[in-house]
């Protein structure tokens, strides 16, 4: 280990995920070289334990899952006539995957954790093995969780991290969600963490767990075959979320009409239907039979009516509707203001609430002059001299402080004490309150009760681990010579070794990124 | 396209452009007014909880216009009925309540609950995220999201006030925006883990105040509530679900009420429900908000009984950062809107009203042929309510709390 202590210490909290035991001796002299070695490389940690290899495999599992829970509803319901009512939202709630949504699992309840020695365990009756989509979030949530003890540095989960909430889906929304949130975190944005943003939209906007999340698998164009057959019609709400929050901003210069237009111009992105035979029921199909005809003009641009010899550059046996829909993203992918956008929020992810303009400007640049290769842009970051001159006024987030705890004391904790500690920290895990997913300032996550509830896990962490503990070492091991004298002291003069790692824990050179 | 459906009190509540007009003049006098005006009306000590529902309230759903012709033909598969099994709570013969708000219609009956209609902010795009900022940073545009109306609120009221010095409680472990900023401000959420001890958190306290000024402070404003957690016998309590579930929702009123209702406890509070984002299969009398509503309902009963002998001294404010369109979208849900629903309920509220100039549904009645159209500014009722309840002067209001809101004169009468 060489350089400059502090320097040292604050781009592993900035950039990476924390140190380990030993870590720091690991890390040579210029600490810039571990994080653009990543970048450099396209370093990736590889995911173990997971339930499906791909969505292939999980939709068929969770439309087996549903057709059971409906019948054994079903057997209830023969039997308990009066029951009928209180099911009766099941069968309203629409076509498509959203039949899925078992009545008897509400949707909105949290992942029902369960660490030993909470006592939870008592209150909750434990069947033999939770329902499908429960497990798999849970497997899914500790292979995410376990592959980023792994790495040395951890840029490349960051991006995982940061992308994964640009583009949030929250397993509230019902089952489907719940059993594919890992998944579209797996198949959409990892592999192109490191290529082009273009793809990477493409294949969220395109994901099941997006396509349910936004409900775009029960939007009709009103004048396509199916709308005019069932006489439904739009639903403008992922076409919304992917201008305001996916690609231009919410200031990006687009109109209700621009939102119209596209949710008009993705209808028919949809989910193949439980008994279909044309593909896996389930995983992502374009049905032209709702896709709504005519041009629509978005942000100033005319896509053309599919049947009218429109044509785009795609697969030979491509969907003519579906390609110019395809068309639609890949320009608002290079729209200026998406590259304003997505700058903007790396950098204040990665270096301040308020980001430097300088900066901000360097990395639109980057991603315009590069068609969105986020294996530039996200060099860029690196290379940004705002981002080891700028002061770590940034808070760790609850996942980010959880999975460094982990880190400084070499613990692999089990699902229930990932979950339950994120819950309680009010960073449940792909479970944000909403679309634009969790907070990323300061002033959000420094709140009077965000800080009780940080100690609170501190402490429990602390109870768990401390017994092996020393805690001379622990401050060595996690902040080299980079402690500052009053955190030293506090550590140290700690009335007990449990005292000592939860103040370390929290202290601010731990906190603070 | 306005109707007689509101008693002859309420016409005078409308804003018409004359009310305006006529009180921005008397704003201009009120700013001569010494600082003595700030001080309480009469013995009251004032509670007040501003409630906000994230994901636009549909409005017309929660308080249904059965009395309008056009509401039926726009609602298909979702449009509340007078009669049969799940009918709709009658009001004034021409608003209805939602059937899953029994103690709201108990509470209108009793006078101390007001149903304000074809209300927004003055936000019109159609963002979540931009309109909740706007509701609740009480600015004219998104952006400025330093701090929210309700700390400013606290923070104009003369210093050594005790409302001011025992700060506002903000619920949740992010508070809601309209709570932050300089005033202090208390958190509390129904904990999950067992909470760590005193000693730990003095030792961090000491810590903080050397090194992080910032942790330093919301540490502090934390642990100044923990006395009032303990002796209400809330510290060996744990979640019961979150604040989109109906069960959630009580347990977080039933806490914010024992903590508002304290002596020492701070007399402002905000939390914010969720859930309320409608694009499918929204459901009518029975369905996905019903069951939200359901909890809302229970949340403001747990109100009422938590803050037992304060109730009459409380104001409870529900908001939300838009309505939802008029039109039943495609798929049987409701889609981003503008006018919505506004309720203010307690016993110091002057209840038992719908205060609205109703615009009307046909399509040219609509804002942009889509929307409700907003006939009543959030802020006049909100800049109304603090008025009545703080005696906070108009100046004050205008500039601090609501800037640029000087034109826009306060709804009287809204607190008996």
């Amino acid at each position: 280990m060489g350089g400059d202590p502090r320097l040292t210490l604050q781009a592993v909290h900035r950039f990476g995920l924390g140190l380990r035991p030993g870590d720091l001796q690991k890390i040579g002299a210029d600490v810039r070289d571990l994080f653009r070695a990543e970048v450099d490389r396209k370093v990736m940690a590889p995911l173990s334990g997971l339930p499906f290899a791909s969505i292939n495999e999980a939709a068929p599992a969770l439309r087996e899952f549903a057709e059971r829970e409906r019948m054994a509803r079903e057997a209830r319901g023969a039997t308990r006539t009066a029951a009928i009512t209180a099911n009766s939202m099941g069968g309203t709630m629409g076509g498509g995957m959203a039949q899925t949504a078992p009545t008897s699992t509400p949707p909105q309840q949290p992942p029902p954790a369960v660490p030993p020695g909470t006592g939870q365990a008592a209150a909750r009756p434990q069947a033999a093995e939770p329902p499908l989509p429960q497990r798999v979030y849970r497997e899914e949530a500790r292979a995410r969780f376990h592959a980023m003890l792994e790495p040395l540095g951890g840029y490349t989960e960051r991006l995982v991290a940061f992308w994964g909430n640009h583009f949030a889906v929250s397993v509230n929304k019902g089952n489907p969600v719940r059993t594919f949130a890992g998944l579209l975190e797996r198949e959409a944005i990892r592999p192109h963490v490191y290529g082009r943003f273009a793809d990477m939209l493409l294949a969220v906007e395109t994901h099941p767990a997006m396509i349910v999340f936004l409900d775009n698998h029960q939007s009709l164009g009103p004048n396509s075959r199916a709308g005019n057959r069932r006489g439904r019609g739009l639903n403008e709400n992922l076409a919304r979320e992917i201008l305001e929050l996916h690609t231009l901003g919410v200031a990006g210069g687009y109109s209700q009409a621009d939102v119209t237009a596209l949710a008009r111009l993705i209808t028919g992105w949809t989910l193949v239907a439980p008994n279909a035979a044309d593909g896996i029921p389930g995983t992502f199909r374009f049905n032209p039979n709702m896709h709504e005809p005519g041009s629509h003009q978005v942000l100033g641009k005319t896509y053309a009516d599919a049947g009218n010899g429109f044509t785009v550059a795609g697969p030979a046996n491509a969907e003519p509707g579906f390609e110019r829909g395809r068309a639609a993203l890949t320009d608002i992918a290079r729209h200026p203001a998406t590259a304003q956008h997505i700058a903007r929020k790396l950098t204040r992810h990665f270096v301040a609430d308020d980001p430097p303009a300088s900066m901000v400007a360097r990395l639109a640049k980057v991603f315009r002059d590069s068609d969105g290769n986020l294996q530039a842009v996200s060099r860029a970051v690196l290379d940004s001299p705002e981002a080891w001159s700028a002061p770590s006024a940034k808070m760790r987030t609850p996942q980010e402080f959880l999975l460094a705890a982990a880190r400084a004391l070499g613990r692999k904790p089990d699902v229930g004490q990932i979950l339950q500690p994120l819950n309680a920290m009010g960073q449940p895990m792909w479970q944000p309150g909403g679309p634009n997913g969790f907070p990323d300032t300061v002033a959000a996550w420094a709140s009077p009760e965000g800080l009780k509830t940080r100690l609170d896990v501190a402490a429990a962490i602390a109870r768990q681990t401390a017994a092996g503990i020393d805690p001379q070492d622990l401050i060595s091991n996690v902040f080299g010579a980079a402690a500052s004298n009053e955190t030293r002291q506090a550590v140290l003069r700690a009335e007990s070794r449990y005292q000592a790692v939860a103040i370390a824990l929290m202290s601010p050179e731990f906190q603070r990124r | 396209m306005s109707h007689d459906h509101h008693d002859a009190d309420c016409e005078t509540m409308t804003p018409s452009r004359r009310a305006v007009l006529g009180a921005a003049g008397a704003l201009f006098a009120w700013s001569f007014v010494p600082k003595m005006a700030y001080a309480t009306p009469g013995a009251r000590d004032p509670r007040f909880v501003v409630v906000i529902l994230r994901g636009a309230m549909d409005g017309l759903s929660a308080v249904p216009p059965l009395g309008d012709p056009d509401y039926r033909g726009l609602r298909e598969g979702i449009a509340l009925q007078k009669d049969g099994p799940d009918a709709a709570l009658p009001l004034d013969g021409f608003f209805y309540l939602h059937p899953a708000m029994p103690n709201l219609a108990r509470l209108y009956r009793a006078n101390q609950a007001t149903v304000v209609h074809a209300v927004a902010t003055g936000y019109r795009q159609r963002s979540h995220f931009d309109g909740q900022d706007v509701l609740e940073s009480g600015q004219d545009g998104p952006g400025m999201t330093r701090d929210g109306w309700l700390n400013r609120l606290l923070a104009g009221l003369p210093a050594g006030e005790g409302i001011s010095r025992k700060g506002a409680l903000g619920v949740g472990i992010v508070p809601p925006l309209v709570v932050r900023g300089n005033a202090p401000v208390v958190g509390w959420a129904p904990p999950v883990l067992p909470r760590a001890g005193d000693d730990l958190v003095m030792r961090l306290m000491d810590l903080y105040g050397q090194r992080d000024p910032v942790l330093a402070k919301a540490f502090a404003a934390g642990a100044s509530i923990e006395k009032i957690i303990n002796r209400e016998g809330m510290a060996g309590q744990r979640a019961r679900g979150g604040p989109d579930n109906a069960e959630g929702m009580r347990m977080i009123a039933e806490g914010a009420a024992k903590l508002v209702n304290a002596d020492d406890g701070p007399r402002v509070a905000a939390l914010a429900f969720e859930g309320w984002d409608t694009h499918a299969n929204e459901g009518g009398a029975t369905g996905v908000l019903a069951g939200r509503l359901r909890g809302l309902d229970s949340a403001l009963e747990a109100f009422e009984a938590g803050l037992k002998d304060r109730w009459k001294d409380t104001v409870v404010m529900v908001v939300t950062e838009f309505g939802r369109t008029a039109r039943v979208n495609g798929t049987v849900g409701t889609d981003h809107g503008t006018g919505t629903v506004a309720f203010l309920v307690g016993g110091a509220v002057r209840g038992g009203r719908i205060i609205a100039d109703w615009p009307g549904l046909k399509p040219e009645n609509l804002h942009e042929r889509r929307d409700l159209k907003p006939t009543t500014d959030l802020r006049a009722v909100t800049k109304g309510v603090l008025t009545d309840l703080f005696g906070v002067s108009g100046p004050v209001l205008a500039e601090k709390v609501f800037p640029g809101t000087a034109g826009l004169a306060p709804i009287k009468g809204l607190v008996a």
